[in-house]
């Protein structure tokens, strides 16, 4: 995983609460078997609309998406952070994510900052009356800054950690292999098995 | 200490703590599918890793799958369901495919073949892993990069949860079912509610519940937001289970039923947050919007967003009823549908087939409506067939389709044209999850059918008796 300390980028304000991961990515885009290309499928209805922010081209470059609450709902789709890494965003601001959307964003290094929604609405008027101006997401200090604006941003130590420094959930967890082994080792007898009835 | 359900379960599956960092948790079933699974295994071969325990991993393959007779026509998805054969074959993993007896929705097949258990741990790269929770299983939905943790380690690292009780008391009046209890919830507390929890479900009338009817309660959990959904697990889930394929025998399954039988929730324990709904209040329950939280009694007309406290509810209520092309103050009894889709890992199961059926039975289905009815496995045809359902389906006119996700979101040919509306026993009404444009109105099976009689949203209360 690429690691995260930092990012500046243009600011996408996409005012609409719930946006589930059927919009960030239809179902009809996830057939693909590889990790790339679903850039084409990101907000793929929406697109078609030409006042969607994303058809602006003063956000078209857009790096950081600036959204309303209860984001990534729905399917546990992996492909709705591919979608969103792959067309360029490092960074997505809410007031609260799904849960599943927000683990699959810290596996992948795509930051997903929690702000309170007063700091979103002011994120949102700034990004509207500056169209194509810049937002810094900060993971050291955890703060985004745009114009005059320096808001807290909210992201537990853990994936923090793992963020600033890159590490991949595997490899750390192979590490304690041995205690896999032992727990296996006390399992009951009874627990089913796939590969043959009981 | 007195300890919930979800928090015993949790204590059981820790492999190792580790002062700031996430509990290791042992995933007893890991269930994968064709759509989110692919690039976990292309990761096994780059990182030159292999699949831990194959015997604790199962595939079928659902999502993808034609429900007409026939091989898989468009090429795309065929190559998917091509790679989920290859990399299963390649890594050693037991796979349904299409065609075969044990096929099905990865979430119908599981509870069928006994593999969910009481004090499982179950996950599945699929947000309604929620379902197997209605046998005391912890189970929940994962990513592609969690997939391919749990194939090389068979753990998860992760966060303990919070615990939300939401205790149902009361009997259900006649009518009412676990989908509407279920989508009464989510109404209740939003579709963020959940946020961060695993929803133990209880009370009079969760116990009264089937297990196929708890199933579809726990299954639509992760529509109020919740990591998980469970129900102590009873008589009924031990009912449930005891024979199948996967089940314990002889004297395993008394030391199960005994390990499981301490799994309920102790006496004082305590709860994060609680929710309290009373059951005799409820009624068959409909959706009106593009969330599974904008819902209303079917009795009820749609709502005005203007009458909305909450700006950002106020926001989505407009766009919603604009999408749905629907105007505030309609009774939705009134709302026409031109579909009516009976399926999902929600509602795909024999009990949900035999109450359409119930409803279906010498009825026809309303002139310009179109109703397919798709089994959530091959078994629950099977059985549907050897009751004489499929028979009553199509002599009501009703399409009798094969197992698979199908029309749930729309992965395989079956679709809503644009600004087609349908009545659907799925999970989801989200803007195009059913085919681009298309219009969703989350039902229960009875109302499903009922609709399908008037061709508008109704109940089965709403229909004229069938003539002997």
């Amino acid at each position: 995983m690429e690691a995260f300390t930092t990012h500046t980028g243009v600011g996408v304000p996409l005012r609409r609460s719930n946006v589930d991961t059927d919009q960030i990515i239809p179902a009809e885009y996830l057939k693909r078997v590889t990790r790339s290309g679903f850039e084409d499928g990101l907000f793929a209805a929406w697109r078609k609309d030409e006042t969607f922010v994303l058809n602006d081209p003063s956000y078209a470059a857009g790096s950081v998406l600036v959204a309303g609450p209860d984001f990534g709902t729905g399917s546990s789709r992996e492909h709705a952070v591919w979608a969103l890494m792959n067309y360029g965003f490092r960074a997505v601001i809410s007031s609260r994510f799904a849960d599943i959307f927000r683990g699959n964003s810290g596996k992948q290094g795509l930051l997903t900052a929690v702000c309170s929604q007063d700091d979103v609405e002011l994120l949102w008027k700034y990004l509207e009356n500056n169209p194509g101006a810049s937002v810094t997401v900060d993971l050291e200090s955890r703060t985004v800054t745009a114009g005059d604006i320096v808001a807290r941003f909210e992201v537990d130590d853990y994936t923090r950690w793992r963020l600033l420094e890159g590490h991949d959930d595997i490899s750390l967890t192979l590490r304690h292999a041995e205690d896999i082994d032992s727990f296996e080792a006390a399992r009951p007898s009874w627990k089913p098995v796939t590969t043959q009835p009981a | 200490m007195a300890k919930t359900l979800a928090e015993k379960v949790w204590e059981a599956h820790v492999v190792r703590q580790g002062e700031g960092e996430p509990d290791l948790l042992y995933i007893d079933l890991h269930l994968l599918h064709e759509v989110t699974s692919p690039q976990a295994f292309d990761g096994l071969r780059l990182t030159g890793r292999t699949v831990r325990r194959p015997d604790l991993t199962l595939a079928t393959e659902d999502h993808n799958v034609p429900t007409t007779e026939g091989p898989i026509t468009d090429p795309v998805s065929r190559t998917q369901v091509d790679t989920l054969r290859t990399n299963c074959e390649e890594f050693g993993v037991k796979l349904y495919p299409m065609g075969d007896a044990e096929q099905g929705i990865v979430h119908v097949v599981g509870p069928q073949l006994g593999l969910t258990q009481p004090g499982m741990t179950v996950v599945c790269g699929d947000s309604h892993t929620s379902t197997h929770g209605a046998f005391g299983a912890l189970a929940f939905g994962i990513g592609t990069s969690e997939v391919e943790h749990v194939l090389a380690t068979q753990t998860l690292p992760l966060k303990p949860f919070k615990t939300m009780a939401i205790t149902v008391e009361g009997d259900l009046p006649a009518g009412v079912t676990a989908k509407d209890v279920v989508l009464a919830v989510i109404a209740k507390i939003g579709t963020g509610g959940g946020q961060g929890y695993v929803l133990e479900f209880r009370g009079s009338a969760i116990r009264a519940l089937s297990m196929e009817a708890r199933m579809t309660v726990c299954n639509m959990s992760i529509e109020a937001g919740a990591r998980a959904g469970m129900i102590a697990p009873d008589d009924t889930t031990f009912d449930y289970l005891r024979g199948r394929d996967h089940a314990p025998k002889g004297e395993d399954w008394d030391a199960a039923v005994a390990a499981w039988r301490d799994l309920a929730t102790d006496e004082g324990a305590e709860f994060d947050a609680e929710v309290v709904l009373d059951a005799t209040e409820l009624s068959p329950f409909v959706t009106w919007g593009t969330n599974p939280g904008q819902g209303a009694p079917l009795g009820s007309a749609v709502p005005d967003p203007e009458h909305m406290a909450d700006d950002n509810d106020k926001a989505a209520a407009r766009r919603a009823l604009e999408y749905m092309g629907l105007t505030a103050g309609t009774p939705l009894r009134d709302v026409r549908v031109d579909t009516v889709f009976v399926g999902s890992c929600t509602n795909g199961r024999i009990e949900d087939l035999r109450a359409v059926a119930g409803v279906l039975k010498g009825r026809r289905v309303a002139d310009g409506v179109r109703m397919l009815v798709v089994p959530g496995s091959a078994r629950v045809r099977l059985q549907a067939e050897a009751e004489g359902l499929g028979e009553v389906f199509e002599q009501a006119g009703a399409e009798w389709r094969l197992p698979g996700c199908s029309m749930c979101l729309a992965m395989n040919p079956d679709k809503l044209a644009p600004e087609e509306r349908s009545a659907s026993t799925s999970n989801r009404n989200f803007e195009g999850r059913q085919g681009k444009g298309g219009r969703t109105h989350l039902v229960s099976p009875q109302v499903a059918a009922a609709t399908a009689i008037r061709g508008t949203l109704s109940s089965p209360a709403d229909l004229e008796p069938v003539s002997a």
